[in-house]
């Protein structure tokens, strides 16, 4: 049985982790590569690596991160943040990592999904969707870390990224980002069931009860948490057996 | 040991590289005929699409190469699938050393198959050391069914070849190098066939 998929999520700024991560057992809880040793140790099923940094010049520090991730730690994980063109994943995947996630870059350039799908294969895009409710909008998708509305209905942008090539969906709701009352369940259902590939669900997680949420109500097939995990507010292998109990399939 | 990772522009071989270093082996990459030759164990990785795999493998001329080697060879993913007669993916003619067939995922259920599955009717001394039901990572969108060369099976929903073996050719359709201690443990056994 393939199995619901918890991944924490990592943000980095100059080869560092940024939120004060609170570790007793790991000497440099700003080191990415001893943070992602952790949790995979933990039971984390993948990893995502959020590149925060701004300049060109702090980016090549993120690939040479990624190599020295790729060299430490055996389950996949995904890596994004600013990647705008072949070259810079083509620059990712060699230093090791599985997939990478493309945002703002598709919402400006569509075919870039599909170039990245010829050239790799879809199995290592992931579109990540910034996505906001508003009464007068509906679900919108947003661009530039979610500050930019723009003109495409979620599903609608879900399904086009799908047929351009995308492997994999990775949706955050902004309403609900940062707010720990779950799971945005009623967009992310939508999406799953619009689209042929796998969403994973981003932004709001709170409660062990909202993951179980998220993957029986809204179908999702994987969940994604940053600082509920940093700050060990929720550790995996509880959150694991919780899911078990409530017959989730889930990989203990 | 002398292991050689073949080395075709069309795989993470980094993540293959990386793996073996952590079980203490340092192996070649490499694209060269020779070199390929004079290996005592080959991996064969491969991520993206057949079609264009194969015409690097063709550039490389190494589709005349590969099913000539005696020595134990593994292919990982697409790999495995290049291995076999034919794939679905781009009406693709492959290597033709194993003889089953590719084909595409015919579900509701999402594809590509991403994630940790089982593992189970497991055989052959790949296995050695594992449970029935050990957890894999898998992503694909094509398979292969179960056939006389199956050694391990995973099901979506219907089961399908986990791993297969023909002669000195084994092949895993899950990732190794990205599943954990028991992928390391199936790397392990490789290197010791």
């Amino acid at each position: 049985m393939l199995t619901k998929r918890i991944v924490p999520c990592l943000d980095i700024k100059n080869g560092r982790c940024v939120k004060g991560i609170q570790f007793e057992n790991i000497r440099d809880a700003g080191d990415p590569v001893q943070l992602a040793a952790w949790y995979a140790e933990q039971g984390a099923d993948e990893l995502v690596f959020l590149d925060i940094t701004a300049t060109n010049e702090e980016r090549k520090t993120f690939a040479a991160l990624v190599r020295d991730i790729a060299r430490h730690i055996d389950i996949p994980f995904t890596v994004g943040g600013g990647i705008g063109a072949v070259a810079d994943v083509e620059l990712l995947l060699q230093a090791g990592a599985d997939k990478v996630s493309v945002n703002s870059s598709a919402i400006r350039h569509p075919q870039l999904v599909e170039e990245l799908a010829n050239r790799f294969g879809s199995q290592c895009v992931t579109v990540a969707i910034d996505t906001k409710y508003t009464e007068l909008t509906g679900w919108k998708v947003y661009s530039r870390a979610g500050t930019v509305e723009t003109e495409h209905a979620t599903i609608d942008w879900a399904k086009r990224v799908t047929e351009l090539g995308a492997g994999e969906i990775l949706l955050t709701s902004m309403n609900n980002d940062g707010t720990k009352a779950g799971f945005a369940l009623d967009i992310t259902g939508e999406v799953a069931r619009a689209v042929s590939v796998p969403v994973i669900a981003s932004g709001g997680a709170g409660t062990m009860q909202h993951f179980a949420d998220v993957f029986h109500q809204a179908s999702a097939d994987a969940a994604l948490a940053a600082s509920l995990f940093h700050f060990r507010e929720l550790e995996i292998p509880v959150l694991k057996g919780f899911l078990k109990e409530q017959g989730v399939d889930i990989r203990i | 040991m002398n292991l050689v990772i073949v080395d075709y522009k069309a795989g993470n071989v980094q993540s293959v590289l990386f793996a073996l270093e952590r079980l203490g082996v340092q192996a070649t990459l490499s694209c060269e005929a020779e070199v390929i030759k004079g290996a005592d164990k080959v991996i064969f990785p491969g991520v993206g699409e057949a079609s264009s795999a194969m015409a690097q493998l063709r550039a490389r001329n190494l589709d005349k190469l590969l099913p000539s080697l005696e020595q134990p060879f593994f292919g990982v993913c697409l790999g495995m699938q290049l291995l076999c007669q034919h794939s679905e993916e781009n009406n693709t003619d492959t290597l033709g050393i194993i003889p089953e067939k590719v084909l595409r995922f015919k579900t509701d259920l999402k594809v590509p198959h991403m994630g940790w599955n089982q593992l189970h009717h497991l055989q052959t001394p790949l296995f050695e050391g594992l449970q029935e039901q050990e957890y894999a990572y898998f992503v694909h969108s094509y398979y292969v069914p179960l056939g006389e060369h199956t050694i391990a099976q995973a099901s979506y929903p219907e089961p399908f070849s986990a791993a297969l073996q023909y002669k000195n050719f084994y092949a895993a359709q899950f990732h190794p190098e990205k599943s954990g201690p028991a992928g390391s443990r199936i790397l392990q056994n490789f290197l010791a066939l």
